[in-house]
C-alpha cells in the first residue's frame, strides 16, 4: 500500500448501501473499511482513524449523529472530513449535520457522480 | 430516414441554433424527437422533416420547428459547474473589474447559455457573498438561452432532489433554498438578481448590452468552426476592453478568434482584446482560421 493511499469508513446498517459505496469509493482508490452503526465506527476510528468518513444517520446501536458528536468530542474538529448519506433530507437535518462538524450532506438515493461530486467538493478527489 | 430528411433537419439545427450535426447522430434524431413526433402526431422524422419551414438564420422561430431545437439542444447544468471559473470570479475578475471602475458604475455579468439557470445563479450567491465588497454597488446578472422550456424552469428556480446535490455545498443549500415537497426553491433574493431572456446566440446580441463579465461555457462544442468565429466575435463587440471571458474546459479561442487572449495558467479564462484600428486591419478574423488551418 502506498502512502498516498486513501482510507474511507463507510458507516451504513445497509450492507446494500455499504456495498455500493464500496464499489464506488474502490473505482476511485479508496480502501474501504466497513462499520454497521455508529458505535463500530468509533472502535474502528480508535483503532485506525481513516481519512474520511461517509456516514449513515438512521442506525441501531449508535445513530450518525451521536458517532459524530463522540468523534468531534474525542478527536478534535474537522478531522477526519465525514459526510453525511442519508434518507433524512429536511434543512433541520442538515443545519445540525453543519452544527455538529459534518463536511457534507447527501440525500439518499444517491449515485456515482453525487458521491465522487461531494468526495471532490470537500478535496478527497 | 431518408437523407433528404436528415438535410432538412440538419439544417434546421444548423440555421436555428448552430448546432451542427453529420449523418453518424442520425440515432440522437430517432431519440430526441421522439416526443416531438407524438406532440405533433407525426409518425416517423420523415414526416416531421417534410412539415418543416425554413428559417432564417439566427431566428426564434416558434412551432415545430423550435421544438426541434429546443429537443435537440443540450440543458445539462450544475451548481458552480467545474468550480475553477467560479473561484476565479469571485478572487481574481471580480476584484478586479471593480478596482477598475468607478463606485457608481453597474457591473453586468452575463450567462449566455443559462439553461435551467444553475449558472446564474450560482453567480448570483458569489456577489451577494461579495456584498462588502461591492459596497453597495448595483448588479445586473442575465441569463439568455434558446430554450424558452429552460428558461421557463430557471425562472421558477425550483430544482430536484439531485439537482440540488450537484456542485452545490451544503451550506449553500441550507442558506438559499428552501424544500417545496420533494424540491427546492431558490431564494427570491437570488431570483431578483437574475434576468432570464430568450436569445439565440446566432442572433443580433445588442439587445444584451455590455458587459464586464461573460460565462458562455460548454455550448461552443457544438457548434461549428465558423459559427464558432461568429458567436465569440459577437459576444466580443458586448464587452469592454478590460472584459472576462469564460469558455468550457473543452473550449478554446485559439484559432478562431483574435477578439481574446488566454489568461497565462487560467484555463477556460480569456481576455478581450481591442487591438488598434490599424492592427485590426491587418489582421481580420479569417487571418486567425487560415493560421489555425495552416
Amino acid at each position: 500500500m502506498s502512502d498516498s493511499t486513501k482510507t474511507c469508513l463507510v458507516v451504513d446498517d445497509s450492507r446494500v448501501v455499504r456495498k455500493v459505496a464500496r464499489r464506488i469509493l474502490e473505482t476511485q482508490g479508496f480502501i474501504v473499511r466497513e462499520a454497521e452503526d455508529g458505535q463500530q465506527a468509533l472502535l474502528a476510528c480508535r483503532a485506525a482513524m481513516p481519512d474520511s468518513v461517509l456516514l449513515d444517520w438512521n442506525m441501531p446501536v449508535m445513530n450518525g449523529l451521536d458517532f459524530l458528536k463522540a468523534l468531534r468530542s474525542e478527536f478534535g474538529p474537522g478531522q477526519p472530513p465525514v459526510m453525511f448519506c442519508t434518507t433524512e433530507n429536511d434543512i433541520s437535518f442538515i443545519e445540525q449535520a453543519i452544527e455538529n462538524g459534518a463536511q457534507e450532506f447527501i440525500m439518499k438515493p444517491f449515485d456515482e457522480e453525487i458521491l465522487l461530486g461531494k468526495f471532490s467538493q470537500v478535496g478527497l478527489l | 430516414m431518408t437523407p433528404r430528411s436528415f438535410t432538412s433537419i440538419a439544417a434546421l439545427l444548423m440555421a436555428g441554433s448552430g448546432l451542427s450535426i453529420g449523418p453518424d447522430k442520425t440515432y440522437l434524431l430517432e431519440n430526441r424527437l421522439a416526443p416531438v413526433m407524438r406532440k405533433h402526431h407525426l409518425d416517423s422524422l420523415d414526416a416531421l422533416a417534410a412539415k418543416l419551414r425554413p428559417v432564417s438564420f439566427g431566428s426564434m422561430p416558434g412551432g415545430l420547428e423550435q421544438d426541434v431545437i429546443e429537443a435537440m439542444t443540450t440543458n445539462e447544468s450544475f451548481f458552480f459547474r467545474d468550480d475553477k471559473p467560479f473561484t476565479h470570479f469571485r478572487t481574481r475578475a471580480l476584484p478586479q473589474l471593480l478596482a477598475d471602475r468607478p463606485a457608481h458604475a453597474k457591473l453586468r455579468i452575463w450567462s449566455a447559455a443559462a439553461s435551467t439557470g444553475q449558472e446564474a445563479y450560482s453567480l448570483a450567491m458569489i456577489l451577494q457573498e461579495s456584498a462588502a465588497m461591492l459596497a453597495g454597488r448595483s448588479v445586473e446578472i442575465i441569463g439568455t438561452d434558446i430554450s424558452r422550456e429552460a428558461l421557463g424552469r430557471a425562472r421558477e428556480g425550483l430544482y430536484t432532489q439531485f439537482e440540488v446535490q450537484r456542485g452545490l455545498p451544503m451550506q449553500s443549500l441550507v442558506k438559499y433554498f428552501r424544500k417545496e415537497g420533494s424540491q427546492w426553491r431558490i431564494a427570491d433574493s437570488l431570483r431578483q438578481m437574475v434576468q432570464f431572456r430568450s436569445l439565440n446566440l446566432l442572433a443580433d446580441l445588442r439587445s444584451v448590452g455590455q458587459c464586464d463579465a461573460v460565462f458562455c461555457r460548454n455550448v461552443l462544442i457544438y457548434f461549428d468552426q465558423p459559427t464558432k468565429s461568429r458567436v465569440l466575435a459577437a459576444i466580443a463587440r458586448q464587452m469592454p476592453s478590460d472584459g472576462v471571458l469564460y469558455l468550457g474546459g473543452a473550449e478554446t479561442v485559439l484559432g478562431i478568434t483574435d477578439a481574446f487572449t488566454a489568461q497565462a495558467h487560467e484555463r477556460g479564462v480569456y481576455e478581450r482584446v481591442i487591438l488598434p484600428p490599424a492592427q485590426a486591419a491587418l489582421c481580420p478574423p479569417s487571418f486567425a482560421g487560415a493560421a489555425a488551418r495552416g
